[in-house]
């Protein structure tokens, strides 16, 4: 049984023929199309590694049904920067030792993206810490994401303030 | 994972005329079924998509105060609906305790309550398990089981639900509205989830092909708003299942209990309402001898499956720090960590 499904993947209108419906979120955007930046920690919703937003919100893309999510929006670490200039929440994240390995920065840095959208933190390191947990960083840069977390989030509300003035 | 057949339906009635053919699984957001359909522990031939059904992602305040909550919405809006958390602290307390950001904005309301045990065997296919296959016996019995129940528990099966939104829903009196192949009918949350029994393979009243659509909490539950909690224990700070958790909701008369609803989670297969705890407080001045006497009367008939006496004592002392606090008041504003017995707050007592 095939089926198409229609998603915008950063931003660009994807058609996507699925000749199983078995595919995760996850294994659709890696292993189909061309985007590995998302990466694959435990493949059981347990690490964090996959964490991509759909429709503006932070998921986990190794629990998730490529088919269910027809229509959706994606937005990967792979669609963050703008050209050459990062996203503030990945300089952030260089700025602030945020990563030693790297291997679960693109989950911890869409989770970040998340994270100050939801606005429910309010420049606590302490909701960082907790609103961060569904992320595990085995190098333990902890200190270094939740610095970064907390610099880009005040620059998004300085930022938010100006552009309402 | 085994293959399948995916089926997208358009309503309600297409659904579960859908689901009503042996082998089909609802999925919602997939973040339980997907995990179990990993391992292997469930292999559905037909998996009926409900994530974009009409009108099953609304919060709807009914006119005599009590909320009517459709299946599809998610925990997280649930938990940050302002309204909500205000009416029925506690439970956006326990949603928040549950998982992580991640998969609290997935996860639904139908698919939390629904959820399986996290018994190990359960999801080992090497393993025996009755509730996975009827009568191959319980390898948990002589396992690991440290976290398993310590009441309703059967020689068949010691596994615990590890929900912590059930857990203030069965003491608020929730009960769900259900739809399939015979009608509509409501069930209330504490008679949703069995015990083991002889037949630990049932593990819901839901007969097959039923669909949960709506969830309700009724007006009076609203009346504990001002001194509801739900605590749970960990074995690390956040994201993790409880090791053993309660929610305590009291309303009061200056000092006196007027009524009480205490309820425990990690405990049994099924969130545990300890109703004779309730009546013991209900009349009663508030005090830290009538909370551990309602601890104590919640867990009398509480009995170690295994490896897990330990449980026993946390849970006494869980009723007891859950109505404490819940004496204290719900807090301002939601703590820092939800439902924490660790505070990071100067001069917060750390052990019971
Ligand atoms: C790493 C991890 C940690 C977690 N930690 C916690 C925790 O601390 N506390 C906690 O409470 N939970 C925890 N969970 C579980 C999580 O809450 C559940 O996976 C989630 O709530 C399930 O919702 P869903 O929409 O994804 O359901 P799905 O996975 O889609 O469905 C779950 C089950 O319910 C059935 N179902 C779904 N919707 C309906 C419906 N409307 N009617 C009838 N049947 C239905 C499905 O067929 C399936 O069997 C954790 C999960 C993971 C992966
Ligand atoms: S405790 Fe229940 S779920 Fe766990 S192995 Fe035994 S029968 Fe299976
Ligand atoms: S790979 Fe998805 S949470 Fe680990
Ligand atoms: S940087 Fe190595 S796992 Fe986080």
């Amino acid at each position: 049984m095939s089926l198409s499904i229609s998603l915008t993947i950063n931003g660009q209108a994807r058609t996507v023929v699925l000749d199983d419906p078995r595919v995760t979120l996850l294994d659709l955007l890696r292993e189909r199309l061309d985007l590995p930046g998302t990466k694959k920690g435990c493949d059981r919703g347990q690490c964090g590694a996959c964490t991509v937003l759909v429709d503006g919100r932070r998921i986990n893309s190794c629990l998730s049904l490529a088919a269910s999510l027809d229509g959706t929006e994606v937005t990967t670490i792979e669609g963050l920067a703008e050209g050459e200039a990062l996203h503030p929440v990945q300089a952030a994240f260089i700025a602030h030792d945020g990563f030693q390995c790297g291997y679960c920065t693109p989950g911890q840095i869409m989770s970040a993206v998340g994270l100050i959208k939801e606005g429910h933190a309010n420049g606590d390191p302490e909701r960082i810490r907790e609103l961060m947990s569904g992320n595990i960083c085995r190098c333990g840069a902890y200190q270094g994401i939740t610095e970064a977390i907390l610099e880009a989030q005040k620059a998004s509300t300085e930022a938010n303030r100006r552009d309402a003035a | 994972m085994n293959r399948f057949d995916y089926i997208r339906p358009v309503s309600v009635s297409e659904a579960i005329a859908a689901a009503a053919v042996p082998g089909s699984a609802y999925l919602a957001a997939g973040t339980n079924l997907l995990d179990l359909m990993k391992v292997g522990t469930t292999r559905p031939e037909r998996v009926i998509d409900i994530t974009r059904l009409p009108g099953l992602d609304r919060i709807e305040w009914l006119p005599d105060g009590g909320v009517r909550i459709a299946a599809m919405v998610r925990n997280s809006d649930l938990a940050y609906d302002e309204r909500f958390a205000r009416t029925f602290p506690a439970v956006a307390e326990a949603l928040l305790s549950g998982a992580s950001a991640q998969l609290r904005n997935a996860a639904t309301v139908g698919g939390n309550l629904m959820q399986r045990t996290r018994c190990a065997y359960f999801h080992d296919l090497a393993s025996a398990c009755n509730r996975r296959v009827a009568g191959s016996g319980c390898d948990a019995r002589d396992g690991e089981n440290r976290l398993h129940a310590v009441l309703g528990w059967s020689e068949h099966c010691i596994a615990t639900h590890p929900s912590d939104f059930c857990v203030p829903l069965v003491a608020l009196d929730a009960l769900v509205e259900v739809e399939g192949p015979h009608g509509a009918r409501e069930i209330p949350v504490d008679l949703l989830h069995a015990l083991p029994g002889a037949t630990p393979e049932r593990e819901t009243a839901l007969a097959p092909g039923e669909l949960v659509v709506a969830l309700r909490l009724p007006a009076e539950a609203a009346d504990f708003s001002g001194n509801a909690r739900y605590l749970k224990l960990r074995e690390r700070t956040s994201y993790a299942f409880a090791v053993v958790s309660a929610a305590a909701a009291l309303e009061l008369e200056g000092k006196l209990i007027r009524k009480a609803r205490v309820a425990l989670g990690g405990v049994a297969a099924k969130p545990w309402r300890a109703r004779e705890a309730e009546v013991a407080l209900t009349g009663m001045p508030a005090s830290a001898e009538a909370f551990a006497k309602a601890a104590e009367i919640a867990l009398a008939d509480a009995l170690p499956s295994g490896d897990n006496a330990f449980k026993i004592e946390l849970a006494r002392r869980i009723v007891v720090r859950a109505l404490s606090l819940a004496f204290e008041g719900t807090p301002e504003v939601m703590p820092a960590l939800p439902a924490s017995p660790f505070s990071t707050t100067a001069g917060a007592i750390h052990v019971a």
